[in-house]
């Protein structure tokens, strides 16, 4: 079957679909993540991960990024555990944003370079990319002294030149103003549409709806629900989901 | 007394010539020295700060130790490697000006290895997630920090060149203080006043109080501007 052919060479660059088995993740004695299991399917589209503060929603995400390995458990992406290579082809955009002390438009230039442009050719990309999102304007300016709702659209931006195949955001919009948090909507939502997976971790249940085509629900450190979204927040399966949709999930 | 004042601006006026030859062995010595600790120091340093090896507390330890060795057992310690019967006797470079290259670079690489552990420590709590999350191998992560880092690592740089060109001790002993040869501004001041030859001593006194001067001003100006364009500031 052509599948046989293909893999081999396909396992090299890809990272979808990304699964993570029976994730366990132990800190000072206590287990974080409690057998979490969780598959992202490959295509566009938008996962919604939400769940009361502390659930491990961070702890999950960074795990399926490969940037925390379980101490039980398993993530393998494409079928193989991640490596630093394919790594490449996956962006993370932090709650709040990690800017090198260096001009916004060297803030793109740098990863842009990584990935084998040159300086010139990479300034050019870079400052379209700027014009593209409405941050021209800040282009010279180090990206340290930008505002926050600006430090976090760069963020998304330098994530996105990239064009990974999968991009994660833990609680992008936690500290923006609507405008800000809108534009990053926008920005995602244009990048899904060109074919990105999305993950992300939001506290905002209206974002949620507003974002998710599926949602996972984490609850103490364990994947509770996992479907599509509309269904989701129309008849919640667990009462631990209802009752964090209702608002009154005591922990 | 203020006869020697006196000579001492004159001296320093007209240009003297074994005056600029002391200035500029000193000079030449302590920057070769900074050089070539910087070559050690700022890799060891970031080394140590990123990565987690066997022997690593140990490292710490012993730079830690190196740090607060006095300069005239360092002298001692390079004498008796150089000399005829020592280990490295055969280079034959006792009393010469790289001899006391080596002993400077011996004391100035601590202080570069400690400093520069810290300084890229510090980087790393703050962007190391963020240069794994770019897919940075390892030695491009530690570039990537030590080039974020460059402000306060100059600084280091300046603090290690400060050590060299104020130290005494150890270029005395592995150097000799002959003139014409070995002779820096610390020597000479040390011999001078022992002569009772206040003039010179205090020339090159102003000199370098002067250089000091200098390298401070120079550190401050570098936090300076550090602080204006590159503290985090976030609203
Ligand atoms: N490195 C760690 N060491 C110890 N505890 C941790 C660590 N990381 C996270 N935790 C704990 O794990 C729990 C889940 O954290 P997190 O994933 O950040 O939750 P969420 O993002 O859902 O709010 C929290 O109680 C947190 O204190
Ligand atoms: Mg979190």
């Amino acid at each position: 079957m052509d599948q046989t052919v293909l893999r081999p060479i396909m396992r090299d660059v890809q990272v979808m679909p990304i699964a993570g088995d029976a994730l366990v993740v132990r800190r000072d004695g206590r287990t974080l993540l409690d057998r979490a299991a969780l598959s992202i399917a490959h295509g566009a589209g938008v996962t919604v991960i939400i769940g009361p503060n502390g659930a491990g929603k961070s702890l999950l995400i960074r795990t399926l990024a490969g940037l925390v390995v379980p101490d039980l458990g398993r993530v393998t992406w494409a079928g193989s555990p991640p490596d630093r290579r394919r790594a490449r082809r996956t962006g993370f955009v932090l709650q709040r944003p990690v800017m090198l002390r260096r001009t916004a438009l060297d803030n793109l230039v740098y990863v842009l370079k990584l990935h084998g442009h040159n300086d010139a050719a990479g300034r050019v990309v870079a400052m379209q990319h700027l014009a593209d999102h409405g941050l021209a304007r800040v282009a010279a300016t180090n990206a340290q002294r930008l505002s926050g709702g600006e430090q976090q659209r760069l963020a998304l931006l330098r994530a996105l030149v990239l064009e990974p195949e999968v991009l994660f955001l833990d609680e992008p919009a936690a500290n923006l103003d609507p405008a800000s948090t809108l534009a990053i909507e926008r920005q995602l939502n244009v990048a899904v549409e060109k074919g990105l997976r999305v993950v992300l971790v939001t506290q905002d249940l209206a974002q949620a709806r507003r974002l998710a085509d599926e949602i996972v629900f984490l609850h103490k450190g364990r994947v509770l629900e996992k479907g599509e979204a509309h269904e989701f927040f129309r008849a919640p399966a667990t009462a631990e989901a209802r009752a964090f949709l209702a608002g009154d999930l005591v922990l | 007394m203020t006869d020697a004042v006196w000579q001492a601006f004159a001296l320093l006026g007209s240009l003297n010539a074994d005056l600029i030859e002391i200035i500029g062995l000193s000079l030449r010595v302590s920057l070769a020295a900074v050089l070539i600790a910087a070559l050690v120091g700022l890799p060891l340093g970031a080394l140590i700060a990123t990565r987690r090896f066997p022997g690593r507390g140990a490292a710490i330890v012993l730079v830690n130790t190196l740090m607060g060795l006095p300069p005239v057992v360092v002298g001692l310690m390079v004498y008796l490697w150089l000399s005829a019967s020592g280990p490295f006797g055969a280079l034959q470079l006792l009393y010469t000006p790289t001899a006391m290259i080596v002993a400077q670079t011996i004391l100035v690489v601590p202080i570069l290895i400690a400093l520069t552990r810290q300084i890229v420590a510090d980087l790393d709590a703050e962007l190391g997630e963020q240069l794994r999350i770019f897919g940075l191998t390892r030695w491009q992560q530690i570039l990537t920090l030590l080039h974020e880092g460059r402000a306060a690592l100059t600084t280091a740089l300046l603090a290690g060149f400060g050590r060299a060109i104020a130290e005494v001790g150890a270029v005395l002993i592995v150097g000799g203080n002959i003139n014409h040869v070995t002779r820096t501004m610390t020597t000479a001041i040390a011999l001078e006043t022992s002569k009772g030859e206040l003039a010179l001593a205090m020339a090159l006194g102003l000199v370098l109080i002067f250089i000091a001067g200098l390298v401070n001003a120079a550190a401050m100006a570098l936090r300076g501007g550090a602080d204006a364009q590159l503290a985090p500031g976030r609203s």
